[in-house]
């Protein structure tokens, strides 16, 4: 028996409990529920909205990117709390306290968030087709784009999500150092409204990222071709896409290990003693 | 001293050193510990036990000196190293979603690979549910357990790899007296018929007194005091305590030796004596004294670990 190998088959066991136990948790629905009702509220409050002069109406623009946007999130957000959670309440101890736990600790994680897409996204799109005309302009072609562009944006956030987690000092800190920074990304990132409505830098600077990348090829799955034209340079650049989400995923590969190894690292007993009464002192 | 030449030591530190910033923890800490030994390391809190036990855990570098645990430098003890070492730590409050029977079953997969003919890893999980208590429990969800069925919980986790060599940082911290009771037995069994090796933390003397074949009293960063209970009260305060009665009045003496003093006693006053009552130092006066005597930096006195030897 290979011990890797074994710790990797855990860890997919560990992350599938991990998601139906999350899937039966009401905390878990609830925050379901929530997205999905903002996000529709948003969109019906909008749906004769049209955006710009391009005839789509703001609902079939929108949806796709925020699809896209909540994927950048959710596996940034999601892993980042996680972890920050788990090295302060002793799961992460617990596992290095195992041969090969980590191991299968952060295998876990790793199937965890992904899974945890699929009804973040569901929710929302389920019921987006019931609600609203236009959802999806490209049929089989544009299901499998959707596949690809999860699975790339997936690769390319997923791996800062458990850089962040690792660095973060204390579960409060993760709204600071996490929260907000992906939400300003996200609100630069042309999800609520087109891009180029930005300044040019802020443009450029949203450009770096994941989400924009992610946002844009959903859309580029979602709407009709002739919808390009709100993009900048009129096109969907496919090529860029694959090529910045490609970047930041072999970025996530090399350092994501390191940083996890260097935390797990410092992960001691009496650290875990002291973030537990660090969360218990309000006022320090 | 023929227990440094036994070649049974699972755990041998030699002048173990920490230091945090310009603060020294631990400034040359010394011992053993054998197969198949309870050995309990007391001392006040900020003594530096949690720090010792980490270090030979593998969780924390140290800043210096020579430490060997199961044949290995527990900073670069690597998986299989891992495999034979069990840890119970004093805080956890993990896996709140899941249940007890699914988590032990998903940890202990860990050592399967580590299992032979001989040691077989890990142990079955209806025997440790039942071992540890839990099996009424092992199917509820572990944010609903009691403060001492998660600390069961604690040690079937910590066991669940069958470890040769167990590290149990306060483990009865919580727990009633029927859960202490189990606790005990559960740590003897582990010693007697599994032949586990343990090395435990606790601020609980009478525990300490009941569990250990040998007590380590670490105060002031070093090991002030090693041997038996019965070895360490004989040292320190030698002396017991005689109290009683005669005509209304109370009186009290200290004896190093309390029978013929007693004896004299009745001899000189006979029926008159009423109320009589011997009391011998006790683990926790030794304690006590002990731990007083080295805070206050008074180290002129010789560390008992060598006039025990």
């Amino acid at each position: 028996m290979n011990p890797t190998r074994h710790a990797i088959s855990l860890g997919l066991r560990r992350g599938w409990t991990e998601f139906l136990l999350s899937l039966r948790s009401t905390q878990d629905q609830g925050f379901y529920l929530f997205m999905a009702v903002g996000t529709l509220v948003l969109l019906w409050t909008n749906r004769d909205n049209e955006v710009g002069d391009t005839g789509l109406m703001y609902p079939t623009f929108a949806l796709p990117s925020i699809l896209g946007a909540l994927l950048a999130f959710g596996v940034v957000i999601g892993p980042a709390y996680a972890l920050a959670m788990e090295r302060e309440d002793g799961t992460l101890l617990r596992h290095k306290a195992m041969p090969h736990g980590m191991q299968g600790y952060v295998t876990g994680q790793l199937l965890y968030h992904s899974l945890s897409l699929l009804p973040l996204l569901l929710v929302i799109l389920v019921p987006s087709f019931f609600l609203f005309d236009d959802v999806m302009s490209n049929g089989l072609a544009g299901w499998a784009t959707v596949a690809w562009v999860a699975v790339l944006g997936l690769l390319a956030t997923l791996p800062l999500g458990m850089i962040l987690g690792s660095v973060v000092p204390s579960v409060q800190k993760v709204g600071t150092w996490g929260m907000l920074p992906v939400i300003v990304l996200t609100a630069i990132s042309g999800i609520f409204f087109p891009i180029q409505s930005m300044w040019h830098w802020v443009q450029i600077a949203a450009q770096v990222f994941p989400t924009y990348w992610i946002g844009l090829g959903m859309r580029s799955a979602f709407l009709p071709d002739a919808a390009a034209s709100i993009e900048i340079g009129d096109s969907w650049r496919t090529g860029m896409t694959v090529l910045v989400l490609g970047a930041w995923a072999v970025f996530g590969l090399l350092v994501t290990p390191r940083v996890l190894r260097r935390m797990a690292q410092r992960q001691s007993g009496s650290q875990v003693q002291e973030a537990k009464e660090a969360a218990l002192q309000w006022v320090k | 001293m023929p227990r440094e030449l036994a070649d049974d030591a699972v755990v041998r530190v030699r002048d173990l050193r920490m230091t945090y910033g310009s603060h020294d923890v631990l400034t040359g800490v010394d011992f053993d510990v054998h197969a198949g030994e309870v050995v309990c390391l007391l001392g006040p809190n900020g003594a530096g036990k949690t720090t010792t036990i980490e270090i030979l855990e593998g969780f924390r570098m140290r800043s210096g000196g020579d430490v060997r645990v199961l044949g290995e430098d527990p900073a670069q003890g690597g998986d299989a190293w891992r495999a034979r070492v069990g840890v119970v730590l004093q805080s956890w409050r993990d896996h709140a979603r899941w249940t007890p029977r699914r988590l032990l079953e998903q940890l202990g997969g860990y050592f399967a690979p580590y299992s032979t003919p001989e040691h077989p890893r890990p142990y079955e999980l209806d025997w440790l549910l039942d071992t540890v208590g839990l099996t009424e429990n092992a199917d509820r969800k572990i944010g609903t357990l009691s403060g001492g069925q998660r600390r069961r919980l604690d040690v079937a986790m910590g066991i669940i790899g069958r470890p040769e060599l167990l590290f149990l940082d306060e483990p009865t911290a919580g727990f009633d007296p029927q859960a202490r009771r189990d606790f005990h037995d559960l740590v003897h069994r582990l010693s007697d018929l599994e032949g586990t090796s343990i090395l435990l933390t606790t601020h609980d003397l009478a525990e300490a007194e009941r569990l250990a074949d040998r007590i380590l009293i670490l105060a002031a960063g070093r090991i002030v005091a090693d041997g038996s209970a019965a070895e360490l009260t004989r040292q320190v305060a030698g002396t017991s305590e005689v109290r009683w009665a005669r005509g209304g009045e109370r009186f009290v003496h200290a004896t190093e030796d309390p029978t013929p003093f007693v004896r004299r006693l009745f001899e000189q006053y006979g029926e008159e004596i009423t109320d009589l009552e011997v009391n011998r130092a006790s683990l926790e006066d030794t304690y006590i004294a002990m731990v007083q005597r080295f805070e206050s930096g008074d180290r002129t006195t010789p560390v008992l670990a060598e006039a025990t030897r």
